[in-house]
């Protein structure tokens, strides 16, 4: 079932220099029990897709025309862009949806009880007492591996270590049993040994919940351990969507070539890490048709006169690219 | 280890008071306790553990820029011979030109009021390196060049580079003084996967034409494997192993080694779940469990860990572990 379907997602922000594009006509959709990674460098606008799924984006914000974000709840769809602000928003964040974000230690008060945050929206969102809210804290803290939940619940967030601190965070956004959780970069400032512990209880908690996840990374290993479908970001545009074991056994767009050639594997010491060449370009300057063709090794003239569109590589597997688009057909003519 | 050693520190220890004040007792953070450790010349040694193992301050300690509280560090490139821990004055600040550090965050360590020629001018010029203006800019102009920056670029202030650029700056200030010695403490952390490799491979081609020893400080083991000869694995302040790369890679010893390895993970979205799990978290340097540093973590720990700390001892000429059981435990896979 379609949890959430985002379509021609355009973003756009007011700047003192002049009108920035930050998110450009991107598109997918989230199942029930399904994990879609969001993987792209800093500059890529996977953090503010992820925060315009819940209206988050600051005054200036300016959405596309052709912009529409639904949510299914139940048996209705919600429009989420049509929604108000303050009390109709409520039924979206924190109650059907609910967001984690990297860093634990500035997404907690730091002069309030880790539980005193935790009842505190329960009762907000949920409607219930104050007493009822404390049993489902504590359980929850229970529930994602907190030890001595009891007296963790009365503790602040800076008393907790950073891995304790990430699971009463998720224990926190996956109290009021939202369907959709939207993880922006929830592993990256935790050691590996903690990222492994962390990336198993989620994975749990999906199939306990029956919850969809959005989860925004930059680490294409980390991808590959959690997502089901992953998204590839590139200067505000999807260049690549399809099954993670597609998307990274057999990459069709240069980017997610160069991301994977880039990256050290321990499996091959031997092989050369090769950059993407150049830098990502400023928003300012976002380049004309393909956005990757500034830095694209395989880049030819109409790569910057017209914009590629979303060609099939397989089975729902999708990319833009006119070159390894016509390198495909070729292949699949031969067949 | 073959070869001669640029540093050699023997039993080193880096503590850090905290509390003493008038009714609490002192205490002691023991960032780094009884490490030695050679670092043979021309290597690219890598230093890997999780935060709060120690490897910052053991990085600091060899540059010096943290007391030592005991034991000894020697540094000696051929040319100097130094002892780190009761250096004079004048001799410390010529043991500045000969090692040098590259930070981390190349947004915090450049300062945006500085173009880009003062800011990798500055340490020859406190340094007294060279005497003219003219001598400073062709100083400045050779090495730029060789970090791959642009000529053009040098009048310009930081806020206009990207990350990678700016690393190329830092790595610039580092070099400019002509070192022996760098440390590089997390130097592609703060960088995307594609930029990363950039620097990485500069780092190695500049080892190659300016002669470098690295200590390569990192939590990344992939990036690890990748460019570093030889590596050694902190834990609580402790060296647990210290092997060629490859050795350590393909036959790790240490519990703890192999909990980290398997902790990376894997590009392979039909390898899941292949992790081991490593319960609970590194324990707090100013309470470490007696015995074994890491035996409150490891699934292998019996009575002997918890009472007697392992040294570290050879498994084989180049390969060293600390742990009581290794050998029984060297063909279990996991």
């Amino acid at each position: 079932m379609t949890l959430l379907k985002v379509d021609n997602l355009t973003l756009q922000f007011d700047t003192d220099e002049g009108r920035i594009t930050a998110v450009e006509d991107v598109t997918f959709a989230v199942n029930a029990g399904e994990v879609l990674g969001i993987v792209g460098e800093s500059g890529s606008g996977k953090s503010v897709t992820a925060k315009a799924l819940m209206k988050l984006n600051p005054e200036n914000a300016v959405y596309g025309a052709g912009t529409r974000i639904t949510l299914r709840l139940d048996d209705q769809s919600v429009d989420v862009l049509s929604l108000k602000k303050g009390i109709d928003m409520q039924i979206v964040r924190g109650g059907a949806v609910s967001m984690i974000f990297q860093e634990p230690m500035a997404s907690f008060a730091p002069a309030i009880t880790i539980g005193a945050q935790m009842v505190e929206q329960l009762v907000l969102h949920k409607k219930i007492s104050a007493k009822e809210a404390t049993d489902i804290a504590i359980e929850m803290l229970d529930r994602v591996g907190i030890s001595d939940a009891v007296q963790r619940f009365k503790q602040y967030a800076f008393e907790l270590s950073g891995g304790m601190r990430q699971r009463a965070m998720i224990a926190m956004a996956l109290s009021t049993r939202p369907k959709l959780l939207i993880a922006d970069e929830p592993t990256t400032a935790l050691d590996v040994t903690i990222q492994a512990q962390v990336i198993d209880l989620m994975k749990d908690l999906v199939a306990d919940f029956d919850m969809g996840i959005i989860f925004i990374t930059h680490d294409l290993g980390v991808i590959a351990q959690t997502a089901d479908q992953v998204a590839v970001m590139y200067l505000g545009k999807i260049v690549e969507q399809g099954s993670v074991r597609d998307v990274i056994k057999h990459p069709a767009h240069p980017y997610t070539r160069g991301l994977l050639n880039a990256l050290p594997k321990l499996d091959d010491l031997e092989a050369a890490l090769t950059p993407v060449p150049g830098d990502i370009p400023s928003p300012l300057e976002r380049p004309a048709g393909c956005v990757f063709h500034t830095r694209c090794a395989a880049a030819q003239p109409r790569c910057s006169e017209s914009i590629p569109e979303m060609t099939t590589h397989g089975d729902n597997h999708i990319a833009a690219c006119f070159v390894t688009a016509e390198a495909h057909n070729a292949r699949a003519g031969v067949e | 280890m073959s070869g001669q050693s640029i540093i050699s520190a023997t039993d080193l220890s880096v503590h850090y008071p905290i509390g003493g004040g008038l009714f609490t007792a002192k205490q002691y953070v023991r960032a780094v306790d009884a490490v030695n450790l050679e670092i043979p010349q021309g290597s690219f040694f890598g230093l890997v553990g999780e935060s709060g193992s120690g490897k910052t301050t053991l990085g600091r300690a060899f540059l010096r820029a943290t007391p030592i509280t005991r034991g000894s560090v020697s540094y000696s490139d051929g040319e100097v011979d130094y002892q780190l821990v009761d250096l004079r004055k004048n001799d410390l600040k010529e043991y500045r030109k000969r090692a040098q550090l590259i930070f981390q965050d190349p947004y915090a360590a450049l300062s945006p009021r500085m173009t880009v020629r003062d800011i990798i001018a500055e340490p020859i010029e406190v340094m007294n390196i060279t005497t003219t203006r003219e001598q400073t800019d062709e100083r400045v102009r050779e090495i730029a060049d060789k970090c791959r920056l642009n000529l053009e670029h040098l009048r310009r202030f930081p806020h206009a580079f990207s990350g990678g650029q700016r690393q190329r700056i830092s790595i610039a200030r580092a070099l400019v003084s002509n070192p022996r010695f760098v440390v590089a403490d997390e130097s592609v952390a703060a960088l995307d996967v594609s930029i990363q490799a950039d620097i990485l491979n500069l780092l190695k081609q500049l080892q190659h034409e300016l002669g470098l020893t690295y200590l390569f400080i990192s939590h990344d083991l992939s990036v690890v494997a990748h460019i570093c000869d030889h590596v050694a694995v902190m834990y609580l302040g402790r060296l647990v192993e210290s092997a060629p790369t490859r050795t350590l890679f393909s036959a790790p010893r240490h519990p703890y080694t192999k909990a980290l390895l398997s902790a990376i993970p894997s590009l392979d979205p039909d390898q899941r779940g292949q992790a081991q799990k490593l319960e609970g978290e590194i324990p707090s340097p100013t309470n470490p469990p007696p015995g074994c540093k890491f035996q409150t973590r490891c699934r292998f720990a019996m009575d002997r860990c918890r009472q007697e700390e392992p040294k570290l001892e050879k498994t084989d000429s180049e390969h060293e572990v600390a742990c009581h059981r290794w050998k029984e435990l060297a063909d279990q896979i996991l």
